[in-house]
């Protein structure tokens, strides 16, 4: 992520709120963000798995790809990802990616179907912040006659993380109990719209939830009141996603790393691997076919010692790869990592040699996730 | 007895010829909680202003950097097992090793306690 200079910062609807909570902040793909509170990443970190961690990611990008069906807005969907939109029920949320014409991934992101009335042919996204405007501009560019973007600047993004996180959304919104993950429930509180989907990027069960940025600091204030319910800030928000397998863009992908090599096949439904027709289908669909010259795969360091990224893979005495994320596993109690290696090397207790500060460092591939993923389904 | 810094956040203690090395409390703040801590050996010889030690958070490696040079005399045994003493009671029980002064001398190059607090702003 590019270093952005303090006078070009953008603010997030909680920019105050964050402050006010003690936040360290920090600049993250052009936003002051925070990156801990006073509790600290550790803590923080273990508060979510155990209860409930409140997060601010209002910097990434919320927009609408809407038409008068959704055939219509599903087909031109389907020309930029590689993930099956068409057969989304309404109110049905997925994980896809956009491509560049050669299978490399230009940005991670969610797709929701709309479940509104008077909205059927609207497709919900949201996309990262440091590609935010990039994202708009290719997916403007590629829209058919008829197929609209539009670009939500004034609603704020909130996430509640952890076993207590539905509970706690349930003491205002009952209905959100029984709503499986990866779907939305629309609803009204106290005059106040609420975008609720059971989801997020922890590993944990949780909600993302969109809200008018008007809205979001007296709803951020009465979920604190809530004493299962602490902020928490980037720091915490990497290590879980770490633990949790899950992909940081510009990180472990980005527009050299395919799906496949990514090891996102998961994230590609059948009809799609068979049809092709998105960006990159021909790689894609060979990488399919024939696997990947090398995969992302997880990397458990013997000892304490954190592997970074950037870290040397070495293995038969030569580089067989590179770490892409890598830190302190709070909840694993030691240290996580995961990168690209050939695909030889990639079956989970193959034994490998990390170059960490100039000294080799023993490591095994280990499978992902590293903390068991408790999604409702 | 007294307490010198470093502009990279160490403190010396010296006491006789020797001196008690470790990072300073607004160091561990800006480092967050500190899980990897990597000693040099017993015996070593350090230079004034080489790396002496590896301390990491969760979120970042930083080198420690020898306050004076010397031979490292004694470490903290017990730090590697529990890094947190490093955020907990890091001018205390933290220290990382104790250093036999080469040269009294290098000790005027370094900051006294009200010229450090006033460097980071306490």
């Amino acid at each position: 992520m590019a270093e952005t200079a303090a006078g070009d910062l953008k603010y997030t609807p909680l920019d105050a709120w964050h402050v006010a909570q003690g936040a360290r902040m920090v600049p993250f793909a052009g936003y002051s963000m925070p990156v801990q509170y006073k509790d600290g990443i550790l803590t923080e970190h273990l508060w979510t798995r155990a209860h409930a961690g409140l997060f601010d990611v209002s910097h990434m990008g919320q927009c609408f790809v809407h038409s008068d069906s959704w055939e219509k807005t599903a087909a031109a969907l389907e020309t930029l990802v590689p993930a099956d939109i068409l057969n989304l029920k309404p109110g049905q949320q997925r994980y896809s990616q956009l491509l560049a014409p050669d299978g490399g991934i230009l940005d991670d992101l969610m797709i929701t179907r709309s479940a509104y009335e008077g909205h059927e042919g609207w497709a919900y996204l949201v996309v990262n912040a440091g590609c935010k405007d990039a994202d708009y501009a290719h997916i403007a560019a590629h829209l058919p006659a008829g197929v609209s973007l539009r670009v939500e600047q004034d609603l704020a993004l909130i996430a509640l993380q952890g076993p207590e996180a539905v509970e706690v959304i349930a003491t205002m919104v009952p209905a959100i109990r029984t709503v499986p993950f990866m779907a939305y429930h629309a609803a009204q509180l106290d005059g106040v719209w609420l975008h609720i989907s059971r989801s997020g990027y922890t590993g944990e069960d949780g909600v993302e939830i969109s809200i008018p940025a008007k809205d979001v600091v007296a709803f951020c204030d009465r979920l604190l009141k809530d004493p299962r319910v602490r902020p928490i800030g980037l720091g915490a928000r990497d290590s879980l996603r770490l633990e949790a397998g899950l992909c940081l863009y510009g990180h472990d992908i980005d527009t050299t790393t395919s799906p496949i090599e990514a090891d996102l096949k998961w994230s590609i439904q059948k009809r799609r691997r068979e049809q092709g027709g998105f960006p990159g289908a021909d790689r894609i669909r060979r990488e399919l076919a024939a696997g990947p010259a090398r995969l992302r795969v997880g990397l458990l360091p013997e000892g304490r010692q954190p592997a970074r990224e950037g870290t040397e893979i070495m293995a038969d005495g030569r580089r067989i790869g590179t770490v892409t994320s890598g830190g302190f596993g709070p909840s694993v109690n030691g240290p996580v990592a995961m990168g690209y290696v050939e695909t030889a090397f990639a079956a989970p207790g193959t034994p490998v040699t990390l170059i960490v500060r100039g000294k080799e460092l023993p490591a095994r591939i280990a499978p992902m996730p590293f903390v068991p993923h408790r999604y409702f389904r | 007895m007294t307490t010198y810094y470093t502009k990279d956040h160490e403190y010396v203690r010296v006491e006789g010829d020797t001196g008690i090395v470790g990072i300073t409390d607004y160091a561990q703040s800006q480092l967050g909680d500190v899980v990897f801590v990597e000693l040099p050996e017993v015996g070593k010889a350090v230079k004034a202003g080489g790396e002496a030690a590896v301390v990491e958070s969760v979120k970042a490696a930083s080198d420690v950097y020898a306050p004076v040079s010397g031979e490292v005399v004694a470490v903290n045994d017990g730090l590697p097992d529990s890094p947190a003493t490093i955020n907990e009671d890091p001018e205390g029980k933290g220290w990382f090793m104790k250093i036999r002064l080469a040269d009294k001398g290098e000790l005027a190059g370094l900051m006294d306690e009200a010229a450090y607090k006033a460097m980071i702003g306490a």
